[in-house]
């Protein structure tokens, strides 16, 4: 990508520094503020708020009245707008939905749920066949704020979740304890692997390559490892995750990561040349084709690449998830909040009985956080 | 020759105080860096300790709020809480290796063929990175496929998650951090037993001291500098333990093998941390947790060269 743009500007010369992504997230603060590059990656929503909050990010808003950015990139408007401007543009983003094992579901004779009952009933069946319907690892946590996402924005509806992130429901409400008894039917009864407190996400795959789990809610970056490790196309299937309160609209996790000038950048043109660049319907092509990410174009002109899993998830975010596009809890959510309600999360998935007690302490944290 | 004794030479001052200056001098880098480097970011933390800041906008001044949030915690038995008594239960367990270290020691202080050897795989836990000492106790731990279920499953016990279950995670990240550190004082109180006298040890065998009275009586007294070493390593060891908790849990499951060091990192540097003031907080109040250890060791030490 970076050499498709050298070549177009023979005049720029373009310095690239790879850092590793766990350690990118810490290192992003020091690179701001000291030695800041012409352009940084980062995610959209919440998280960037830190640092646009701390005038660290430039705003863009100028890129975004350009009409070959407003009409094709429309989509993803609401995640890069803070305050009523927006912060970057997205560069790549992918679905969440379940991922499951084909074969296993025609041995049992199961067909892809829609409905909770439908998804319950499945389950039982998953389970008395002596497997778990799901493989998770939530050593890392986020993968069970992925699941608390799917409950509750299937339970109370895209906006309640969007309130909650926002810090403006109460974590002891009703509706928040609807969303955990539905969780805490398909814990009791087996659905999840065991131990999953101990496993990455990459040590729960096995689980499912090996058949002990039927199906990983994950997102669309499961499929590259799950195909390595042998398990062809007519083994794997997706599917939306099910609805659960019919009166609710779906709504979808597709996290967004995307590109910003930092304010203290030195060549801030060039940098919004190599943003229009980027978002460009054909190097959005490019750029998330099969050779390359292997993800969804943010750009609506642009082409998916031919795979089964990404055709059915661009299918699924622009047709059928009415009720809007999150980004994930930890990106949604401010950072301190997300952090003591995933392990909340993971306590509530490990022992059910102590919800009452973890959600004192989330109600505790909220009233801190968003004071 | 009259100019040299009647006018004080150009190097008078120099050489009068020559004695005073030079040890000055030659401690003022030291001090310097220490000032600059310890002594200075004390005071910084505490200062920062008062304050809300996540590190990129302005620090709000917010006096003692992060102490009572810390104290409040502590009354609800949250985080702060259970990193407190794990970092007990660390102090206690962790000097276990000194004892054990005696032991090896004793066994390994005998002349056989190849003893180098055996004392050197002895020590080669320490030698290997603690990042790697966290790694293999993972996987040794590991519930399904980790060795330590396999010899449970010989003797017909049951599959146990040591990592994955809130009362088992310190202890099993204590005995990994226990391998490494028993070797280290090992090899102190090796290097301690060469400097015992032999002749005392004849003259308690002929007075018929032999196994544990001879240990005790004879053998440890002498031994003494050697354990206050393995006592200051060890107890400072336990109340910093990190990198462990880091590699094998990352303070999990829900937070139950945090430790001050690592709640701190958490609160302050980690990916979902920005509150630099609460983190400070932290480490003032760890840092007069360990202050008390060394007042006590600075002391003894006192006390001892004045005896000397």
């Amino acid at each position: 990508m970076i050499e498709r743009f050298a070549a177009l500007h023979p005049d720029l010369n373009i310095e690239t520094t790879v850092i590793d992504r766990e350690a990118y997230k810490t290192q992003i603060r020091n690179f701001l503020t000291a030695n800041a590059p012409d352009v940084a990656t980062w995610y959209a929503a919440n998280r960037m708020r830190p640092y646009v909050e701390a005038g660290l990010f430039e705003d863009v808003s100028d890129l975004w009245a350009e009409p070959e950015i407003a009409e094709n990139l429309a989509s993803t408007k609401g995640a890069m707008t803070i305050d009523g401007k927006q912060w970057g543009v997205p560069y790549t983003y992918y679905q969440w939905g379940v991922y499951y094992r084909e074969d296993i579901f025609a041995e049992l004779g199961l067909e892809e749920p829609s409905t909770w009952e439908e998804e319950l009933a499945n389950c039982q069946k998953i389970v008395d066949s002596g497997r778990a319907c799901y493989t998770i690892g939530t050593k890392f946590l986020w993968t069970a704020g992925g699941w608390f996402d799917y409950l509750n924005m299937r339970t109370n509806g895209f906006d309640f979740h969007m309130a909650l992130a926002g810090g403006e429901v109460s974590w002891e409400d009703e509706r928040v304890r609807a969303t955990f008894d539905n969780w805490r039917t398909l814990i009791d009864m087996g659905g999840f692997i065991a131990n999953h407190q101990t496993y990455s996400w990459q040590e729960a795959l096995p689980f499912m390559v090996q058949g002990e789990a039927a199906a990983y809610l994950m997102g669309n970056f499961a499929v590259a490892p799950l195909r390595e490790a042998g398990l062809t196309d007519d083994q794997l299937g997706f599917y939306q995750f099910p609805a659960i309160n019919p009166d609710v609209a779906l709504a979808e996790d597709a996290p967004t990561d995307t590109f910003h000038i930092p304010a203290n950048a030195s060549n801030k043109e060039a940098a919004r040349e190599f943003l229009r660049f980027v978002v460009s319907a054909e190097q959005q092509t490019i750029i998330n084709g099969p050779d390359n990410l292997g993800q969804l174009p943010v750009n609506a002109k642009s082409e998916v690449a031919d795979d089964e899993f990404l055709n059915e998830g661009f299918a699924m975010l622009s047709s059928n998830s009415p009720g809007g596009v999150a980004q994930f809890w930890d990106r949604d959510a401010p950072a301190e909040m997300a952090k003591v309600s995933m392990e909340g999360f993971q306590e509530f998935m490990v022992n059910p009985d102590n919800l009452d007690r973890i959600l004192a302490r989330l109600e505790r944290a909220r009233e801190r956080i968003y004071r | 020759m009259s100019m040299a004794s009647s006018s004080p030479s150009p190097h008078g001052w120099w050489r009068r105080n020559q004695q005073t200056l030079a040890p000055a001098l030659f401690l003022a880098p030291g001090v310097l860096f220490f000032a600059v480097y310890v002594i200075f970011p004390i005071f910084q933390s505490f200062n920062l300790s008062l304050y809300e800041w996540d590190g990129l906008g302005t620090a709000e001044y917010v006096g003692l709020r992060n102490y009572e949030d810390l104290y409040w915690e502590w009354v609800d038995r949250d985080a702060f809480y259970t990193s407190l008594k794990n970092n007990l239960i660390w102090l206690v367990l962790y000097l276990l290796a000194i004892p054990a270290g005696l032991f090896i020691a004793l066994f390994l202080n005998q002349n056989v063929w190849g003893i180098r050897l055996y004392k050197s795989l002895f020590f080669f836990p320490f030698v290997i990175s603690q990042v790697v000492v966290g790694l293999v106790f993972s996987w040794f731990y590991d519930p399904t496929f980790g060795l330590l279920n396999t010899i449970l499953g010989w003797v017909g016990l049951g599959p146990i998650n040591v990592l994955g279950d809130p009362t088992l995670v310190t202890y099993g990240i204590i005995a990994a951090g226990l391998w490494p550190q028993t070797a280290y004082c090992m090899i102190l109180y090796l290097t301690g037993l060469n400097a015992v006298d032999p002749e005392q040890i004849e003259a308690g065998r002929l007075d018929g001291a032999k196994g544990w009275r001879m240990l005790w009586h004879v053998v440890l007294p002498q031994l003494r500098p050697a354990t206050f070493i393995a006592f200051v390593v060890t107890i400072i060891g336990a109340l910093r333990s990190f990198d462990l908790i880091s590699v094998m849990t990352e303070g999990g499951p829900f937070g139950s093998s945090r430790v001050l060091a690592y709640y701190m990192f958490e609160v302050a540097l980690s990916e979902y941390g920005f509150r630099m003031g609460y983190g400070a907080a932290i480490a003032v109040v760890l840092f007069l947790i360990m202050l008390c250890f060394i007042a006590y060791f600075l002391w003894s030490m006192y006390r001892d060269e004045r005896r000397g």
